[in-house]
């Protein structure tokens, strides 16, 4: 019972399957069908509930939004808004993540920048982006860079504060382990907290990665003419309630896939530094 | 005492005052010296003050009074001549394959990578954890992972190997054979060992000699027993009960003392 197995088969099944297409093919179990049984059985459900009850402006079908999609799709108008958004998203997340985990890092081991930064970091992740919206487009215009500040505010609090968490989890003995081998406080440093606190790091950018996703429509909100938020906000106006769908329909699945992707980047190429459920 | 090696001379540890509470003192006037190459047991029950006495001789606390000295030189900070084996497993480096923990300290060093590994390969052999290089400790078990922790220390070639109870959280079979391992990795390496348990078997199975300390608040290395006993020693061998005896009315005595 306590053999010892490489770590991939220590992981839950099916942890690597969605982008294992062999495995995939080769064992559909039935955990696989249930999960399909229960989308098909949604969309059946949304499309009777909608038919029976409302009208297409208030409550379209998926048939509808299916149809929708098509023209959005054949006129190219839909691959435009989500690759714009998800270019938004991923710079922001991306700029974030690379201010907040060394940040994160420099507060968690040294007290005198936690002194100093540490008010701030408490105070303004309870301050939510969309409040900064007008004091953002007054600063930085109407441009990209107001659309992506947003995004990186939103990245930067919950991997600032995941990365803290590492470095005040990493094991007393680890450190005092590097120091009796002979490693001075930089190398400690370079050598133990950075890698001990990785994995936290990873997870608070995934974390991150998923309140990009939801900030992208305050993001938006700022004068765009184009991405999913805008879309949303936009279709709002025309009473385009199936387009509304659409977008809310592309955050999801883009989100997933995206989650899902780097999850995968991690368990190929980072497993040592701990999986992150 | 020009053969004393590492000594303690009177000291006291106290932790720092907290919101004007003041700690009762953890050690006072402790001494103890101990000669080069010896194998060295103190023994204890919980709380006492061993851990206290080997972070002060590895230099992660300095005395509140008193001084430790290494060869004569004080013991001011942690240094790779002094290395610790500890209790749990939490100090290895979970994202370093076996190889590169028990390399770490010769990285820290600067040794370049293939002299580095092929070093750590010869302790991972002295270990028997041949074949094991290129797992993670996650993928270990309780006693390869302690092995490990030897082998790690071992590399960097110190003066004195700190053990804090490393084969507490053993089974009682992974721990003999590991026990037995010890004593041949310290006949193999001619290293000081400083052992500490609060097992009197375990200490009269290795040591040379058993520190045996007193109860604290503020504890001291009380009666020092040579363990004159032939190696390899035995649980049952001649003598081992007698000397399991006499360390026990010792400790016995000494609590009859307290209250």
């Amino acid at each position: 019972m306590t053999e010892v197995r490489p770590l991939r088969q220590h992981l839950a099944p099916g942890a690597l399957g969605w982008l294992r297409f062999p495995d995939l093919v080769g064992k559909i179990k039935g955990e696989h069908l249930i999960y399909i049984a229960s989308i098909v059985g949604m969309i059946v459900l949304w499309h009777v509930v909608a038919k029976t009850f409302f009208k297409p402006q208030f409550f379209p079908g998926p048939l509808l939004v299916l149809a929708t999609a098509k023209e959005m799709i054949a006129s190219g108008e839909l691959f435009e808004h989500i690759g714009i958004s998800l270019q938004r998203i991923l710079t922001g997340f991306l700029i974030g993540s690379a201010i907040a985990a060394p940040v994160g890092l420099m507060m968690g081991s040294v007290p005198v920048v936690r002194a100093i930064f540490d008010p701030y970091a408490q105070f303004f992740r309870f301050v939510p982006s969309l409040a900064w919206l007008t004091p953002v487009v007054l600063w930085f215009g109407i441009g990209e860079i107001s659309k992506i500040l947003i995004i990186v505010y939103t990245t930067m609090f919950i991997v600032l504060i995941n990365t803290m968490v590492g470095v005040a989890h990493i094991a007393p003995n680890k450190l005092h382990a590097a120091a009796c081998l002979g490693a001075t406080p930089f190398k400690s440093f370079l050598h133990v907290t950075l890698p001990a606190t990785l994995p936290f790091i990873l997870t608070g950018m995934r974390l991150a990665m998923g309140n990009s996703f939801a900030t992208v429509v305050a993001a938006e909100m700022i004068a765009a003419d184009s991405g999913l938020g805008y879309l949303i906000f936009n279709s709002r106006l025309w009473m385009a309630t199936d387009k509304i769908f659409i977008g809310i329909v592309c955050l999801g699945a883009l989100g997933l896939v995206t989650d899902r992707f780097f999850r995968y980047l991690v368990l190929r190429f980072a497993h040592q530094y701990g999986p992150i459920e | 005492m020009s053969a004393e090696f590492l000594v303690a001379c009177d000291v006291s540890y106290q932790y720092p005052t907290r919101r004007g509470i003041q700690s009762l003192p953890v050690l006072s006037c402790l001494n103890l010296g101990l000669v080069e190459g010896e194998f060295f047991c103190l023994l204890g029950p919980s709380g006492c003050g061993k851990t206290t006495v080997l972070n002060l001789m590895a230099g992660f606390l300095r005395p509140t009074a008193g001084a430790l000295t290494l060869s004569g030189r004080p013991i001011e900070r942690p240094g790779a001549d002094r290395t610790v084996v500890f209790q749990g497993d939490d100090s290895l480096f979970t994202w370093l394959r076996t190889i590169d923990n028990v390399a770490f300290g010769l990285r820290m060093r600067g040794v370049p990578k293939n002299k580095r590994h092929a070093i750590a390969r010869e302790y991972l052999h002295l270990v028997h954890l041949d074949g094991q290089e290129s797992k993670y400790p996650g993928e270990l078990s309780g006693g390869m992972k302690q092995r490990v922790q030897i082998a790690r220390v071992l590399a960097t070639d110190p003066k004195i190997l700190l053990m804090d109870e490393p084969f507490g959280a053993l089974d009682a079979q992974t721990r003999g054979r590991l026990q037995d391992e010890l004593v041949e990795i310290w006949r193999k390496t001619g290293k000081t060992i400083v052992f500490i348990t609060h097992d009197i078997a375990e200490a009269v199975l290795l040591a040379d000699r058993v520190g045996v300390m007193t109860r604290g608040p503020g504890a001291q290395v009380g009666a020092i027993v040579p363990v004159e006993l032939p190696r390899p020693r035995r649980r049952g061998s001649p003598g081992f009960g007698e000397m399991w005896e006499h360390i026990n009315t010792i400790i016995e005595s000494e609590q009859a003392d307290v209250s």
